[in-house]
């Protein structure tokens, strides 16, 4: 991306531009100083300018993020990011909004909105940081700890079934879902990269450490990259070290891990329906073992800010300007001498 | 004319004197619904009608708009306004221009949806967290439902702060002839938005203009005027995060004092007494139809009555306490147990009396007649 420099000459932007002159204040060792990273390096190459980029975030750790972006922003309160990202984005089409939200944030107290942003087709893109605990609040679980989780708020252990991002986004009909890890700054960006060419919806898992309340969350599948099940479109589901081993679909249409043969599903992230892409998301429930990573579902659906602005062209095609003198004049109205 | 009706072409009035796109959203509600059922029809205004998930998306979308430079407006009533408090909240701390429609009805929780009630001052003077200053303008009859969305939405620009509008269930669905307004004389409530720096080449968000105390609005899509702003404590111009404890105290006394100071840009209260009464019958809202008709009543038996009525009820006129000291006795009828009557008792040591019916039916004049007759 390139900006006026102010004296006529284009300047070429970095992802220093991006940084603002706040002082990042997250726990040193943060997984969520990887992603901010990836974000700002990535950010040029989206080929905004920069005044037209709007973070908006909720509340918790990861919300604080909007604060270290050379953009506009709004941090906001808890879970309302995609309602607030919802009224943006309609009423200014010309803008890029993102969300960025925790696990909490967008899965607890945000669920209602989350799923109705995804179910739209509002043109936002969610960023998920997904660390399986309450950061921000000291350490509770969250609705993506695993069952059992022992912490302050759960010494016997949580009771509560963990949600699945992936599963609840494919649920709620999102029109592109994908997961990525904060560490891998090349997978990242990738996603990013489709995330932000996706018109409509883009909800991105990102597996993010939280070294102080749930260090190594994670880990099965950052550390063991041979659990990583890396989906390509077109290319038939492998993963292990030496990709031995693959995905094939059982006659149920679930999915189930097998030694590699030449009977391994081959990944459509355009299929219509989803089936496919929530069957892949249900290999890992929680990420223990092999788990998909990338882009399980990328369709095309009509974007609500585009059908917003259709109608409104079409009443001002069809009726005319609005005039208010009209309208006050329209009706049954008499005169009184 | 109904309430709603005239709420509705009020909104869009708005809209076009403030040369704003008008963003109205709400989760569907009675007796509120027909404000967005209206609105929805006249997209040819450039009105974008958005019907959320639930209330609080409702003033969320109605705020990010607000961010983005439209007129953001939410519609409501009572059980769906609490929901929506904490995001008013944030609305206050981010000082950017929100409308809220409250059409109250009869309560507590779902009460009566169809009956009307003034009970829910109180809760839209107070019911936030911590200190949260809203002003708060109240119509008084079906066809002036038009000029208070007016009203409320020039408040809401000028000093970039969310606005309640109360209307209630009688308002809203009464008739009454109206005389057309005369589109050449509305105000213009444009505002403008910042697109220079403005201290030292860079650009504080919490900047104010010495006058209204309203802080700098840089709209996204303004080159160099990038800013974040948040529900976090800000620091007086900067609006950096701030935990210093003197500026914590500083802004909300100056959140406080820019809702006080509107007081200087809204008509004085006006008092009918044609013939110098000792009693002074102070209404709000929408009782003003069948107080006046009372004090008419009265008035005919050659018994004296003024009648005052406000339709800003935060801030105040910056006469009302020199109003109310003029007369010996005050009476304020409301359809609640006196949440007026605790302000004015609260604000100007007044010894002002209730009347307080919570029927869920509008007042009756000869009720009011009576009781204002037995103070006589």
């Amino acid at each position: 991306m390139s900006e006026n420099g102010g004296n006529g000459k284009l300047v070429q932007l970095t992802g220093k531009d991006f940084k603002s002159d706040q002082e990042v204040r997250w726990c040193p060792g943060c997984g969520d100083y990887a992603i901010l990273a990836a974000v700002q390096s990535f950010m040029p190459e989206l080929g905004i300018p920069r005044e037209r980029i709007v973070f908006i975030s909720g509340i918790g750790c990861a919300a604080r993020f909007p604060y270290y972006m050379q953009t506009y922003g709004m941090h906001s309160i808890h879970g309302r990011a995609p309602a607030i990202a919802t009224g943006l984005s309609t009423s200014r089409p010309d803008l890029s909004v993102w969300v960025v939200t925790g696990d909490g944030d967008a899965l607890s107290i945000g669920g209602n909105h989350l799923i109705h942003a995804l179910r739209r087709n509002v043109n936002v893109k969610i960023l998920l940081f997904n660390n399986q605990i309450y950061g921000l609040t000291k350490g509770q679980y969250s609705p993506t700890s695993p069952l059992g989780t022992r912490n302050k708020s759960t010494p016997m252990g949580s009771l509560d079934w963990p949600f699945n991002p992936v599963s609840i986004a494919l649920g709620a009909e999102a029109s592109f879902v994908a997961r990525s890890i904060d560490t891998d700054k090349k997978h990242l960006t990738e996603i990013l990269r489709r995330a932000s060419a996706h018109p409509g919806s883009a909800f991105v898992e990102i597996y993010q450490n939280c070294n102080v309340y749930n260090d190594g969350a994670f880990d099965a599948v950052k550390e063991q990259t041979e659990n990583q099940i890396r989906l390509e479109h077109g290319q038939p589901i492998r993963f292990g070290a030496e990709g031995e081993r693959g995905v094939r679909l059982r006659a149920n249409g679930s999915c189930e891990l097998v030694d590699a043969g030449d009977d391994l599903l081959v990944h459509d992230e355009h299929q219509e329906d989803g089936a496919l892409a929530f069957a892949l998301s249900r290999i890992s429930h929680t990420p223990h073992g092999p788990t998909p990573i990338g882009i399980f579902r990328d369709i095309e659906r009509p974007v609500y800010d585009e059908l917003m602005a259709e109608q409104l062209e079409t009443a001002k095609a069809e009726r005319g300007e609005g005039d208010l003198a009209e309208l006050l004049h329209a009706g049954d109205t008499w005169q009184v001498s | 004319m109904t309430g709603n009706q005239a709420l509705g072409l009020g909104l869009i009035a708005a809209s076009t004197q403030s040369k704003l796109p008008l963003f109205l959203s709400a989760y569907p509600i009675t007796p509120a619904s027909d404000i967005l059922h209206d609105l929805a029809r006249h997209k040819n205004f450039g009105i974008r009608t958005f019907q959320a998930e639930d209330e609080i998306a409702a003033v969320g979308a109605a705020l990010g708009a607000s961010f983005g430079g439209a007129l953001g407006v939410c519609t409501s009533s009572g059980p769906g306004i609490i929901l929506k408090m904490e995001t008013i909240g944030l609305a206050v701390a981010l000082e950017l221009p929100l409308l809220i429609l409250d059409i109250q009805r009869a309560g507590p929780s779902t009460g009566m949806p169809t009956k009307p009630e003034q009970a829910d001052l109180l809760a839209v003077m107070f019911g936030r967290n911590a200190e949260s200053p809203v002003p708060v303008v109240a119509a008084s009859t079906p066809g002036g439902c038009f000029e208070a969305a007016i009203e409320a939405a020039r408040i809401a620009l000028k000093y970039r702060t969310p606005v309640f509008l109360l209307s209630d269930a009688y308002l809203a669905n009464g008739s009454e002839p109206w005389l057309l307004p005369d589109v050449a004389a509305l105000p213009d409530i444009s505002t403008e938005f910042a697109e220079q720096p403005n201290v030292d080449g860079g650009f504080m968000p919490y900047q104010r203009d010495p006058e209204t105390l309203g802080r700098a609005w840089a709209i996204p899509g303004t080159a160099g005027l990038e800013h974040r702003i948040g529900g976090l404590e800000k620091e007086d111009v900067t609006g950096n995060v701030s935990y210093d404890p003197d500026n914590h105290d500083h802004m909300v006394r100056l959140r406080a004092q820019k809702v006080a100071g509107i007081a200087a840009d809204i008509p004085e209260l006006e008092v009918d007494d044609p013939d110098g009464a000792s009693l002074l019958v102070l209404g709000w809202g929408g009782t003003y139809g069948p107080i006046q008709s009372a004090a008419r009543r009265l008035r005919k038996d050659g018994k004296k009555v003024a009648h005052a009525h406000l339709t800003h009820l935060n801030p105040f006129p910056r006469n009302l306490g020199a109003v109310l000291g003029r007369y010996d006795k005050v009476l304020v009828p409301e359809m609640n147990l006196g949440q007026l009557l605790k302000l004015v008792r609260a604000e100007f040591l007044v010894d002002a009396v209730g009347y307080n019916r919570v029927r869920g039916l509008p007042f009756r004049s000869d009720e009011l007649a009576e009781a204002i007759e037995a103070m006589l």
